[in-house]
């Protein structure tokens, strides 16, 4: 039996201790040294001094909690609704469907929409407001980032709707809830996993869309991910990137602390 | 009635915004121009010139091979793992395991692929089709991991028991009762992975160094370049090929949920 267990248990230990841990070590470790190779602590004295580095850092929180936000806005009552279809399978994989076009064909259907002659610029033409610079603003980015995360944040809550039992929906409105008190009260508290799953899926990947800061933001908005795909693979200074990635890790623990499943009480 | 009819407003909106970036790409792969603003006249061009350019078909495959194998891969390592986390009872490893198998679920795509690039650079590991499939394996596991684990927490042990108690071995008892019961939690991980791996370019974008390419990395290269309606010859048989799998995917879905409703209609008319 122990030995069973031992077994079955090689492959899944393996994957945590070489692609979870030791990529993570590596990273802070890479962080103490400069493009040289010499063991420093200069990366964090020039993250920390420097402001670009931390309005950069700002910045980039202050954009991924607008994505949020708009996407959660609009994924929730999609979820919500979407789970008191008929078919409601067929519907969810409707939603799930974009995201299997691949990321970056949707970012170059935007350079297209947003584009200066494109429909969106036509559209805004015919109601006789004149074409505008829609692409490479930070609108374009927060719409075209939320447009991309929106399956990811409906998926989680619509499956926590899914799993909500019908008695208790029917057992609030037999003691006189009314609809909006049954959402309040019953549905939305326990939906919540949901949601926080929906927004750490979210807010932590809207910190690192250095593509579409690239394609769609024109390089106006720098993210955390910016920066690091900039000192890896274009100025190759791999310590002041893993500085940054430290940060992001930071960032990173932070979120998950926030909506990570608190221990229930009670019972 | 008013009430619903909103709601089905509201979602063909979404539907609509969802589906609209895509079909415009498609819309414009038969178009005669070379931008995405005027449709000039109906033309097969692009679609020829899709077929004829080798470079593109092979990092198609390549694409496929890498999604096809990663998340098949991730779903068997994925299983295990779920086991694993299933069967420690001591409620801090349990967590401690589970806040470890989450690392790479919420970590941003950048922080894998430079640590990824790190490791695979430390471990001398050559950079190409092997470090971009071991990326792919590893950031799909989780996701497997979290599909199968709530189908085996909410599985009564009381099944297991039965079967135990029944003189059922160990691989018995996972073949006939655990596997059948876990298996919706199974497929949705294997689709997730799948999708993962398809929807991937910043991973791949750091470990494929120079000779190997996926899809993403190729579009992203020719989308800093401008528009070439190639590409969007390009997504519209890319989007075709979903629907393909989407639709064999819900009748696989559809089959098996009837297969539980019968035996379910089947268990009623017994009780009677």
């Amino acid at each position: 039996m122990k030995r069973a267990h031992g077994f079955y248990s090689v492959p899944y230990v393996l994957w945590l201790a070489l692609f979870v841990i030791a990529p993570l070590v590596l990273i802070v470790y890479q962080s103490f040294f400069n493009i040289s190779g010499q063991f420093t602590f200069d990366n964090y004295k020039l993250y920390l001094s420097s402001g670009t580095y931390l309005r950069m850092t700002l910045n980039s929180v202050w954009y991924a909690l607008l994505i949020t936000a708009l996407t959660l806005l609009i994924s929730y009552p999609t979820a919500y609704w979407l789970s008191q279809t008929k078919h409601k399978q067929l519907w969810l994989l409707l939603i799930i469907l974009p995201t299997w076009i691949n990321l970056l064909l949707k970012a170059y259907a935007f350079i297209g929409i947003f584009s200066q002659g494109g429909s969106v610029n036509r559209f805004l033409q015919f109601f006789g407001f004149g074409a505008h610079q829609l692409l490479f603003t930070n609108t374009s980015f927060i719409l075209v980032a939320a447009y991309i995360e929106i399956p990811f944040m409906i998926l989680p809550i619509f499956n926590a709707i899914d799993e909500l039992k019908p008695s208790l929906l029917n057992a609030s409105k037999d003691l006189g809830a009314t609809n909006w008190q049954t959402f309040s009260k019953v549905v939305f508290p326990l939906t919540l996993d949901g949601v926080k799953a929906g927004v750490q899926a979210v807010f932590i990947p809207s910190l690192s869309l250095f593509m579409l800061t690239r394609l769609i933001g024109g390089n106006k908005v720098i993210t955390l991910g910016t920066a690091i795909e900039e000192h890896f693979l274009v100025t190759q200074n791999w310590g002041m990137g893993s500085t940054i990635g430290v940060v992001l890790i930071i960032a990173m623990i932070a979120i998950m602390f926030l909506t990570g499943e608190r221990k229930k009480r009670g019972r | 009635m008013k009430r619903f009819r909103w709601q089905n407003i509201y979602l063909a909106l979404v539907f609509l915004v969802l589906y609209i970036p895509i079909f415009y790409l498609i819309f414009y792969s038969f178009s005669q121009g070379h931008n995405m603003n005027h449709f000039s006249g109906f033309t097969w061009a692009h679609y020829q010139e899709l077929f004829q350019d080798q470079r593109m078909i092979e990092i198609v495959l390549d694409t496929l091979l890498v999604a096809l194998l990663s998340s098949l891969l991730a779903t068997i390592i994925g299983l295990l793992g779920a086991l694993v986390i299933h069967r420690v009872k001591k409620p801090m490893w349990k967590n401690t395991l589970l806040s470890l198998n989450n690392i790479l679920m919420v970590s941003p795509d950048v922080i894998i692929g430079a640590s990824f690039l790190i490791f695979f650079t430390f471990l001398g590991f050559k950079l190409g089709f092997g470090s971009v499939l071991l990326s792919h394996i590893a950031f799909s596991i989780p996701i497997v991991v979290l599909m199968v684990l709530p189908k085996l927490n909410e599985m009564n042990t009381s099944l297991v028991d039965a079967a135990r108690d029944l003189g059922a071995t160990q691989p018995q008892v996972f073949s006939r009762v655990v596997l059948p019961y876990i298996a919706p939690g199974i497929f949705a991980g294997f689709f997730m992975a799948f999708t993962y791996s398809l929807d991937d370019f910043a991973v791949t974008f750091f470990v494929t160094g120079n000779g190997f390419e996926t899809l993403a990395v190729e579009i992203y290269a020719r989308a800093r370049q401008g528009i070439s309606l190639e590409i969007n010859a390009l997504s519209a048989l890319m989007f075709l090929f979903s629907l393909v799998l989407v639709a064999g995917y819900y009748v696989l879905n559809q089959y098996n949920s009837s297969k539980k409703g019968r035996k379910r209609r089947m268990e009623a008319n017994h009780n009677r």
